[in-house]
Formats: C-alpha cells, sequence, structure tokens
C-alpha cells in the first residue's frame, strides 16, 4: 500500500481515465492552463493536448450542458465544475437536460456525463463559497451521487463512473484534497453501489459521508477511550442509496448518529433517519439523533464557522446524549 | 498623460491609490501572519480604475462589487478601520466581521457588496436600477465585474434587460485580461468587450484602465450620460493585475515578463510621474501623503486588533429580519 494524497488519487483517476478511452475529455474552468483549482490536473494540458483538456469560459450552465450533448454526440466527458457553489448556475442543465433525457424521451437517449465538483466547508471562505449540497443533486432520479471520502474511493469511483450509462456526480470534499491516505491494493474501479463500513462497533452507528467521515472516525476513536464502540457507515453512494447496509448496522449497534455537513432542515441526514424509521424502528434502542450545520449562512471568522459546522465534539455529544450519558 | 485637473483633485486621485496600494500590501502581511484567512483577492495594479470612477457616483447612487472590492469600498468612503476588521472577521467590521474580504457592505454608503459569484451582480445592479426608475428617482447604479464575468449568461441577460428597459445603470467591466488563470483570448471569441456591449444596442467605451484621468473623464460623463435619463451605459477599463489570483497560485498562466512589462504602467508610478511633470507634487506633498496612510494604517489594524469577535451565542443571528 501507499500513502498518497487525495488530489493525487484524483489525479491518478483522471490520468487513467484519461489514457484508457479516447473518448474521455475533460472540461472545465481552469482545468488547463492553470492546472486546475485544486492543481487536480496539473501538467495535463501538456500531456494530453487541448482537444482533451478544455479550459473553458465562465459559462457553467452551457458547459455543462454541452457536456449532456458531447455524451448524447458518443463522447465520455469529464466536466470539472469548479465547486458546488457553482454548479448552482448550471442547476437547469443538470435537472432539466441531463436527469430527465432518459425518461423524456422513452429510454431512447442515454447521457453518459460525469461532473465532477469540490464542496464543502472548512476553510474560511465565507457563505457563497461554503456550500455543502451533494444531499439536494441526491434528491434527483435519474442520477447517481457519489462522494468519494478516501483516497481509494477519489481515484476509482471515477472510473467506475465513466462506465455508468447515465449521469454520475462526483462530489469532493475540498478540505480532503490535502489530506493524506494508503491507496488499497486491487483493481483501480471500485464498486459504487454499496456503502463502506470504516469502522465496526457495536454501541452505536455514525452514518455519514464525504468530509465527515473523518470526523465521525476521530469522534468514534474519543469514544473509544470512554468505552464505547462505534460504528463508523461511510455512505459513498448517496443515489441510489444502499439502504441494507444502514438497517444492517442499525439492526446491530440499535442506535444511529447521523451526520452531514448541509443545514438540519431538509438535509440528506433527514432521509436517513427515515429510511432508519421506515425500516428498522422496532431494532432502535434510541430515536435517531442528527449533527449537521447550524442554520445560518457560513460565516467567516473561524470559530464561528466551527460552531456552525458538524464536530467530533457534536457528535461525541450526540452519543452521550443517546447512550443517556449527557 | 497631459494633466488637466485641479491640482487638489488630483493629489486626492493619487492619495486614494496610494491608499489601496498600502492597505492591501498591509493586508498581504496580515494574511501571512494569520491574522486574516480564506480568500484574499488583491486588487494591486488596479487601483486606478476604484480611483478614478467611484468619486463620479453621488452618496445617492448604488454600487455593487465583486470580491475584489478593496478599493471600491475605500474610495467609497467607508472607514478604513471597519474593512480591516472585515478581513479580520472581527465584530466590528463592515458586514460585522461575517463576510470577510469578499463580502464587504456598507449600507450607509449603498454599497451592496462584495458579491462572490461571477456575474451575479449584474442582475442585483438591474433591478436597483429598475426599483430606481420606477420611483422616478434620477440616481445611478454603477455595476463592477471583471473579464470573466463577460462569459457568463447573466452578463448578456442584463444587459439586455437593461437596454431594452433603459435602466439607469452604469456596467464597469475591469478587463484585467485573465479570469483566474484564464486570459480573455482563450475564453472569448469576440474580445472587444465593448463591442459586445454594443450588440445590446448600448452605448460602450473602452478606457485606458491604468490611467486615473482618462477613467475620471470616462466614468464622469457616463454617469450624467445614464443620470440624464438615455438608458444603461457600459465602460471596459483595461487594467492589469499585478499579484496572483487570490493570495497564492502558480502563475503558470502568465510570463514573469508580461507581468513586468504591464508594472511599467503601474498607475501610482505614472501618474506620480505625471504630477510632477506638471510641477504639482513635491517630495515633501508625497511623504505627507505616505505618513498620512500609513497612521490611517496603524490605527485601523490596531482598531481590528482591539476589536472583539462576534460571541458564538449570536451563531445565527441576522438569518432572518426580526419580526417586531
Ligand atoms: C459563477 C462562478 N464561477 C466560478 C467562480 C470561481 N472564480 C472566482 S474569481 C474567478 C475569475 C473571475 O475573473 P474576472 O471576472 O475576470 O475577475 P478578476 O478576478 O480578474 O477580477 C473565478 C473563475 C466564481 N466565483 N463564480
Ligand atoms: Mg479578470
Amino acid at each position: 500500500m501507499t500513502k498518497i494524497t487525495y488530489r493525487e488519487a484524483v489525479r491518478i483517476g483522471l490520468r487513467e481515465a484519461l489514457q484508457r478511452d479516447p473518448r474521455v475529455f475533460l472540461m472545465g474552468e481552469d482545468v488547463g492552463k492553470y492546472g486546475g483549482t485544486y492543481a487536480c490536473s496539473k501538467g495535463f494540458l501538456d500531456e494530453f493536448g487541448p482537444e482533451r483538456i478544455r479550459d473553458t469560459p465562465l459559462s457553467e450552465s452551457t458547459f455543462v450542458g454541452a457536456g449532456i450533448g458531447a455524451a448524447l454526440g458518443g463522447m465520455r466527458p469529464i466536466v470539472e465544475v469548479m465547486t458546488v457553489n457553482f454548479s448552482l448556475l448550471a442547476l437547469d442543465q443538470i435537472l432539466n437536460n441531463a436527469a430527465t433525457l432518459r425518461h423524456m424521451s422513452g429510454g431512447q437517449f442515454s447521457v453518459s456525463l460525469v461532473v465532477r465538483m469540490a464542496t464543502g466547508a472548512g476553510r474560511q471562505v465565507a457563505a457563497q463559497h461554503s456550500h455543502s449540497l451533494e444531499g439536494w443533486y441526491a434528491h434527483i432520479p435519474g442520477i447517481t451521487v457519489l462522494t468519494p471520502a478516501t483516497v481509494t474511493d477519489a481515484r476509482g469511483m471515477l472510473l467506475t463512473a465513466l462506465h455508468e450509462p447515465d449521469p454520475v456526480f462526483i462530489f469532493e470534499h475540498a478540505y480532503l484534497y490535502s489530506i493524506e491516505g494508503e491507496l488499497e491494493e486491487g483493481p483501480p474501479a471500485v464498486d459504487i453501489s454499496r456503502a463502506a463500513v470504516r469502522r465496526t462497533g457495536k454501541d452505536v452507528s455514525l452514518m455519514t459521508f464525504g468530509g465527515s467521515v473523518w470526523k465521525a472516525l476521530a469522534a468514534a476513536a474519543q469514544l473509544a477511550h470512554e468505552g464505547i464502540e462505534a460504528e463508523v457507515v461511510d455512505l459513498r453512494v448517496l443515489r441510489p442509496l444502499d439502504t441494507g447496509a444502514i438497517l444492517a448496522s442499525v439492526q446491530k449497534t440499535h442506535r444511529a448518529v447521523v451526520i452531514d455537513e448541509a443545514w438540519r432542515t431538509g438535509s440528506f441526514a433527514a432521509e436517513i433517519a427515515a429510511q432508519i424509521m421506515e425500516g428498522a424502528f422496532y431494532d432502535l434502542d434510541a430515536p435517531v439523533a442528527r449533527v449537521c450545520s447550524e442554520e445560518v449562512p457560513i460565516p467567516y471568522p473561524k470559530h464561528l464557522e466551527d460552531a456552525a459546522l458538524p464536530q467530533p465534539e457534536k457528535i461525541v455529544r450526540a452519543v452521550h446524549r443517546l447512550l443517556g450519558r449527557g | 498623460m497631459t494633466y488637466s485637473m485641479p491640482r487638489e483633485q488630483g493629489l486626492q486621485l493619487l492619495r486614494h491609490m496610494l491608499r489601496i496600494r498600502r492597505f492591501e500590501e498591509r493586508a498581504a502581511e496580515l494574511y501571512q501572519l494569520g491574522k486574516i484567512r480564506g480568500f484574499l483577492h488583491l486588487y494591486i495594479g488596479e487601483e486606478a480604475v476604484a480611483v478614478g470612477s467611484i468619486p463620479s457616483f453621488t452618496s445617492e447612487d448604488a454600487i455593487v462589487a465583486t470580491y475584489r472590492e478593496h478599493g471600491h469600498a475605500l474610495v467609497r468612503g467607508t472607514s478604513m478601520g471597519t474593512l480591516m476588521a472585515e478581513l479580520y472577521g472581527k465584530a466590528t467590521g463592515c458586514a460585522s466581521g461575517r463576510g470577510g474580504s469578499m463580502h464587504f457592505f456598507d449600507a450607509s454608503r449603498r454599497f451592496y457588496g462584495g458579491l462572490a459569484i461571477v456575474a451575479g451582480g449584474l442582475p442585483v445592479a438591474v433591478g436597483l436600477a429598475l426599483a430606481d426608475k420606477l420611483q422616478g428617482r434620477a440616481r445611478v447604479t454603477g455595476c463592477y465585474f471583471g473579464d470573466g464575468a463577460v462569459a457568463e449568461g447573466e452578463f448578456h441577460e442584463s444587459l439586455n434587460l437593461a437596454a431594452l428597459w433603459k435602466l439607469p445603470v452604469l456596467f464597469l467591466c475591469e478587463n484585467n485580461l485573465y479570469a483566474m488563470g484564464t486570459a480573455l483570448a482563450r475564453h472569448q471569441s469576440q474580445t472587444d468587450i465593448a463591442a459586445k456591449a454594443q450588440a445590446y444596442a448600448l452605448p460602450a467605451e473602452t478606457v485606458d484602465g491604468m490611467d486615473p484621468l482618462a477613467v475620471e473623464t470616462a466614468t464622469r460623463h457616463a454617469v450624467e450620460f445614464v443620470r440624464n435619463g438615455n438608458g444603461p451605459y457600459f465602460l471596459e477599463y483595461r487594467t492589469y493585475r499585478f499579484r496572483a489570483h487570490s493570495m497564492y497560485d502558480a502563475e503558470l498562466y502568465r510570463t514573469k515578463d508580461e507581468v513586468a512589462e504591464w508594472k511599467r504602467r503601474d498607475p501610482i508610478m505614472t501618474f506620480e510621474q505625471t504630477l510632477r511633470t506638471a510641477r504639482l507634487l513635491a517630495d515633501t506633498d508625497l511623504q505627507n501623503i505616505e505618513t498620512e496612510i500609513a497612521t490611517e494604517i496603524e490605527d485601523a489594524v490596531a482598531f481590528a486588533e482591539a476589536s472583539s469577535w462576534e460571541p458564538v451565542e449570536q451563531l445565527t443571528k441576522n438569518v432572518c429580519t426580526p419580526k417586531t
């Protein structure tokens, strides 16, 4: 096993994808000459040339729409939207075209498009640059929503996604790019249908995804010192959701805390709680708890940003409450 | 540059350009020290645009700017102390610290941000102008944005609507030739930005954005045109950013020679020379200005340092307007 950064993992995945299939090309803002906003495609312009590494104008709606068209025309585009915050300008193309074309055409057309974007808060870049909207995207039928949290997933999910016939959205938490991890052995393409248990435990299930996986693991480590064994379930795929894995974990631990960096109201965490209620209500020893962001646009100062977001201590407190130790 | 302005006004232009330059140089140092975090987009090199244009607006007019707005807010008159406090994220900042560098706001000066979604301010400016028109007020809305914004749909939609409805808005494009790392010619089929505006039947002009006098003259005329009920107007200022896009980038997209070439046209250096040639600026004048500014900056930093953090208990304050 080798230790690499998440950024490097994304890079490796992208390079492999470009090398394997001549139909694959990368387009987005500053992916070429600038080297990628998060340096994920540095050097690619020289390596693969401007036909396949395409810098686009600041036109999110149009270049995502062009990705849809190129996919319809037989290519395998990887569209990079700089961050989820700017994907809002492309929401019309995503929701009204990418997600619906197959259905509206009675199954005649499939949009084999992969869209990657950075997501999440935690870097003091204030309200317009700190959104966590992958839960919104998971609301949409017709697309797959992936949230790689590990270097193995960051590299491998992209490769699997490129084999999907329908649109796949990959959310890379901006905080993760500089985090190091072990790249697991095995075929590069990874499964994208199942959740993964990142730590096993019997007392409580911590259900989460993306950047919050690491916060949940930190909380689990802290809880272990107190003799509480927390299981950490990395959902990995928000749509289609691996409900079986969620229920199996709850059936074992009888308690669940869902951690989601989005705002609590209407969050993806609410969906998980509902799934547990529907499928494992009688297995529960306590109501499902949620640790989400506070109901406030993300503030700039560190102490307020920290207070607005899920943190390991908040997760630990939620577990204490569930176990009657609060 | 031929000089054609009363001495005091010329000195004021120089003073404001230096205020911006020194403020931002200090901000960059404070960033290295960790006092300022997040994104910090410096305006260094582009000062002549804000300095030459902002004074053409009256206090009744509205300004909408981008995340590269330190200079605009300073010239508009927001105190340096509250701006520095905002960069720190302190409660005394011009946005209570909630916004930071990219989100300066000042309602008392009708300064509507500090907006960080590229081209996101244009529709808002069109709406502000619509409100003025509907209420019969002879006010102007000035809307600043970069060359990158020209690629967004909102740019085209806003110009069209403003021209169609003859709204009192002045579009001010700060063309520094790059959108992050993408050169204008690499993202526009038509690089003549004024020509694009003309396609929407808007009078449009290109101005030397490194020359505060040229900026002043063009902007004053444009504001007058809009205020007189002739509908919108478009100015493209040709300028250049001397620093990285935000605090750091590898600058793989441009050569050192190109930057050096533009630095020879540094608006502060060249304007200082113009004033000297016209015998309107002596060494002592410059020293006095620099001393004044140094004091202003020291006071601003001291104010920011001494200011308190907003208590965490107030985290969800100002999400909604309190019901009375
Ligand atoms: C809609 C949107 N897409 C992408 C970004 C990321 N971004 C921030 S600034 C910038 C470049 C904008 O260039 P320009 O408009 O020329 O302004 P400048 O930075 O040169 O002042 C980009 C791509 C953003 N803020 N908003
Ligand atoms: Mg620019």
